[in-house]
């Protein structure tokens, strides 16, 4: 396919989904204000100028800065946001007197939606080309562990429901970790890029064994560590795994060395059990993964879980409809149990259909990892990937209790401005990827024959 | 790199199929049972947005009924102020936080119009949101409940009024009571302050007492001996000795006395008019295993009768304990005893009433109810609550003779029951004190149904612990529960209830069907 030709077929798929989508989110939003009475929302033309307005512009920046990038990142996006904002507004109805703060967030939430788009925008032109974080990797790694350190910085720091993650000036707070995925993860990107021989090879000698020598593995190890007492301090148990799985997942398709694998999960299983007998929030979290049910009216016990599951079960194949159940039932339905809050209105069906657009985004992300030419893009696209992945699996089976609750966002539903942000960053460094690729995928067919690329 | 990376990425693929696993499990196979558990709110807060029609007294009196409220559950069931502790015993309450109790459980979808369909008055009906409500009414009157919460004037006890011909509860009230307006408070802190509170208190204000709390009834109970006894051909000619006490067997030499030591005997009918105590023992004795079937005909240790949606009673009634079938030859003294009605009888003051509605209506006891019936939103009968036949307790014959006894309580100037005497009106009756066993003064129990002639209100007073110690302590159940009951009878007589609201006859809707 010729290039013109790409970005047409491309940008036109992404117009059309977006179209799509539009009518999702503000389909859903009337259906929210119809379960209450025959009236249609007193806010419907600017919800609806805002939605597809805002679609427009990021579409438009694509059609710009990266008009052969992939088609499907943004409108899966845009559908998960939209659906995240649904449901928002649709817990701020039910909060009539403003006692569970759903009606500010939502407010709030529609701002940060204006303000991922325009750093969306802004990622796009700023980063014509993804090897500055290469270039820059040191600076990103101290900037990384710098963001990480903020909330503990006097004054600006804030505590939210037992965890110290959040900077506030004024009214507004935001969470530092969220940037930090992204400078860490470019970090490793770039050093395992670089020493990925080294690693896999190894440059000690134990028997029949060859070992990553230290000063390889040294800087490694480091800011891994450092990032996890960092989030283990902050006793933010979500982000210190998947930071933690992201790094291993990262170090092993750098290296394909499956040790590395073991090592973490070993690494994994010894943290894992150390934090559990030291830490007390650490404990409760595992016991009300494995036994809420006798825990429902203990203290901080059993019974969100519980809730997630009642909402989940009361929701069955086709949901309640939306506006129609009780999600404000499950503490903190706007942001760690926004999920179940879905599943009770939207069903199996919906639950499903989220999941399943998760799959898909995820799956595109490691496509156009493998897709891409140079081995940091490759290495950087399929740690972002990794980290949508993991963070989605880890609050949604963290809901389902599959495994222990973590409390951290599902990426572009829940409220949360700074991960809304950092997530449409992580968008436009994919699609920056993604046109890279096709643009020298096209250069590299151009060259005449005979000559090597 | 490649190959890793494939390799990831299947492996988070293979993450995300689990969750659908897992969804598949919560949402499908394990949906029924998560929506149905107890635990979880979602059903109630569903019926609590639900609109929910009132309960209403048979004059016509709005006890219980939902108002919009501006919060998640957009309505608030109301208990009028001035009917709220005197009907929530029987009404109860719908909250939240600790679910239905009383008629608001019983009749819950009938409240919520679960249990009909609406009628379309025309086609823009059946596409309009008119959603129907059925509303309750009590066989239980505002007016009466009062006399009956007058009569008691504070005092714990239990006042029951029937209405002998249909056996509608007219009142069923007991102290202490409380607000069911504390309990379905939305604020849930507060709500569950209120609960906490009731629940440390001893007296037990949230429980029924008039029918699901068990006292010895005492003297009253020969009510029950007296016609078990005719009932089984003992000669009413037949003369007792004149006692103060009399032996009983099985023991190194005790003996049961009558009240204050005093002295009587003779005649069946002497003996009840008196409540001779030694006279009733040995009729106990005489009766043997009889008495202990014979009071099955009343419902005791066989009953109780039926609660829930059939008559309305929530908690339910509780089963009235007599003499053990099977244990005389063992333990005589005990079915002495329980021949005056302690030891082993316990009853609540339903009962009671019921005992005194046999004697009314020639032998039946009818099932008591609390509802008369439903109407829908458009003020039909959808459903009623028939009269119908609970036990027989006697044969005709023997309730005309019991019917003398009883007016010779009140009538005979020897009679400990004369504080219930009306002016004009014939009242029959039967006073009663029972020791409570733990050292603190007896129960003072009266049973009675007015005019004797022609029998229309049953009433069981109980006042607890309302009696004196010491000398002719007999008298007390005369002196403290008889003027309650002849208060509410001579009022009720007085101004009798206006027929219910329910009307007679069919419920309309079969009418309509049929």
């Amino acid at each position: 396919m010729t290039l013109p030709l790409l970005a047409r077929t491309r940008r036109r798929a992404e117009l059309s989904l977006g179209v799509l989508v539009v009518a999702v989110t503000v389909g859903g939003y009337i259906v929210v204000a119809l379960a209450e009475g025959p009236n249609l929302p007193p806010d419907l033309y600017p919800l609806l100028g805002s939605v597809f307005g805002l679609y427009a512009i990021a579409h438009f920046a694509v059609r710009r800065f990266a008009p052969y990038a992939d088609a499907t990142l943004l409108p899966l996006a845009a559908l998960l946001n939209g659906l995240g904002f649904v449901m928002i507004a649709r817990l701020a109805r039910a909060d009539a007197n403003g006692r569970l703060n759903y009606r500010t967030q939502a407010r709030v939430q529609s701002l940060w939606v204006a303000i991922a788009v325009a750093v969306f925008v802004v990622t796009l032109i700023l980063v014509r080309d993804v090897r500055v974080f290469e270039r820059y990797r040191y600076t990103a790694l101290l900037l990384g562990i710098g963001f990480l350190l903020l909330p503990m910085a006097p004054g600006i720091g804030r505590t939210i429901n037992g965890a110290r993650l959040w900077v506030g000036i004024g009214a507004l707070t935001f969470e530092p970790s969220e940037i930090a995925k992204l400078l860490l993860v470019a970090f490793f990107a770039a050093y395992l890029v670089d020493k990925r021989e080294l690693l896999a090879e190894g440059r000690i000698r134990a028997g029949r064994f060859f070992l990553p020598s230290p000063r390889d593995l040294g800087p490694l190890l480091l800011a891994w560590g450092v990032a996890l007492l960092v989030l283990g301090y902050q006793k933010d148990m979500g982000t210190s795994l998947l930071f933690f799985g992201v790094f291993a997942a990262m170090l092993y398709m750098a290296t394909r060395r499956r040790a590395y694998l073991v090592g973490t999960v070993i690494l994994l299983v010894v943290g894992g059990f150390v934090a559990y007998k030291s830490f007390g929030h650490v404990r409760l979290r595992v016991e009300n993964w494995t036994d809420p049910w006798t825990r429902i009216n203990q203290p901080g016990g059993g019974y969100q879980a519980v809730q997630g599951w009642f909402g989940l079960g009361s929701g069955g194949i086709a949901g309640t409809g939306l506006g129609l159940g009780n999600p404000s039932l499950v503490p903190l339905a706007s942001t760690d149990y926004i999920f179940a809050a879905i599943g009770e209105e939207l069903g199996l069906v919906g639950t499903v259909a989220v999941v399943a657009a998760f799959m898909l985004m995820v799956g595109s992300m490691f496509r156009i990892a493998v897709d891409a030419m140079r081995p940091f893009a490759k290495l950087f696209a399929a740690g972002i990937a990794t980290i949508f992945a993991l963070q989605t699996f880890l609050i949604i089976g963290g809901v389902l209790r599959v495994i222990p609750l973590t409390g951290i966002t599902l990426p572009f539903v829940s409220y949360g401005g700074s991960s809304l942000v950092a997530n449409f960053a992580l968008v436009a460094i994919m699609l920056r990827i993604s046109d890279d690729t096709a643009r020298s995928a096209s250069s590299a067919r151009a060259t005449p024959p005979g000559v090597s690329p | 790199m490649n190959s890793g990376i494939r390799r990831v990425g299947a492996a988070m693929i293979v993450l995300f199929v689990g969750l659908v696993a897992q969804l598949t499990y919560l949402q499908v196979a394990r949906s029924d049972k998560l929506a149905a558990d107890p635990r979880n709110s979602r059903t109630f807060l569903r019926n609590a947005q639900r609109d929910r029609g009132p309960i209403v007294t048979s004059d016509g009196v709005i006890v219980a009924q939902s108002v919009p409220a501006n919060d998640e559950f957009k309505r608030q069931r109301v208990y009028p102020k001035d009917t709220a502790s005197l009907f929530s015993g029987i009404v109860g309450y719908q909250s939240i936080q600790f679910g239905e109790v009383g008629v608001e459980r019983t009749f819950s979808d009938d409240l919520a119009g679960r249990t009909f369909n609406l009628t379309p008055r025309g086609l823009a009906d059946a596409f309009a949101t008119r959603q129907p409500v059925g509303t309750v009414v009590l066989t239980a009157s505002r007016a009466v409940q009062q006399l009956a919460a007058n009569g008691l004037a504070g005092r714990p006890g239990s006042v029951v009024v029937l209405d002998v011909r249909s056996g509608g509860v007219l009142a069923a009230y007991s102290n202490p009571t409380y607000d069911p307006n504390l309990l379905v408070n939305h604020n849930p802190s507060k709500a569950q302050a209120a609960r906490s509170l009731l629940l440390l208190d001893k007296s037990k204000p949230l429980l029924p007492h008039a029918w699901a709390e068990l006292y010895p009834p005492g003297s009253t109970f020969k009510t029950v001996t007296a016609s078990i006894a005719i009932q089984n051909n003992v000669d009413v000619a037949t003369q007792f000795p004149v006692l103060s006490e009399i032996p009983l067997p099985q023991t190194n030499g005790q003996t049961l006395s009558n009240f204050g030591g005093e002295r009587c005997g003779g005649s069946l009918l002497d003996s009840f008019i008196v409540s001779c105590n030694t006279t009733f023992a040995q009729v106990g004795f005489d009766l043997g295993e009889q008495l202990a079937s014979g009071v099955q005909n009343f419902g005791v240790q066989t009953g109780p009768p039926p609660s829930g949606h059939a008559t309305g009673f929530d908690p339910p009634i509780v089963r009235s304990q007599g003499p053990k079938p099977g244990t005389f030859q063992r333990n005589q003294p005990a079915f002495m005893q329980d021949a005056i009605g302690q030891h082993d009888v316990l009853v609540t003051p339903l009962e009671m009433a019921l005992v005194a509605e046999s004697v009314a209506t020639g032998g039946t006891i009818l099932d008591p109810h609390v509802v008369d019936c439903v109407m829908d939103t458009d003020n039909r009968v959808v459903q009623r609550v028939d009269t119908s036949e609970y036990t027989r307790a006697m044969d005709p014959t023997t309730a005309d003779t019991m019917r003398q006894f009883m007016l010779g309580v009140v009538n005979d100037p020897r009679g400990t029951g004369t504080a219930a005497q009306i002016p004009g009106v014939q009242v029959a009756g039967k006073t009663g004190t029972a020791e409570t066993g733990d050292g603190r003064p007896p129960h003072a129990w009266f049973i009675a149904f007015a005019p004797a002639d022609a029998p229309r209100y049953a009433v069981a007073v109980l006042v607890e612990h309302g009696g004196v110690d010491g000398t002719n302590a007999e008298a007390t159940g005369g002196r403290v529960a008889a003027p309650i009951a002849k208060q509410v009878l001579q009022s009720l007589l007085a101004s009798p209830p206006r027929p219910s609201q329910c009307g007679g006859g069919q419920p309309q809707n079969n009418r309509n069907g049929g």
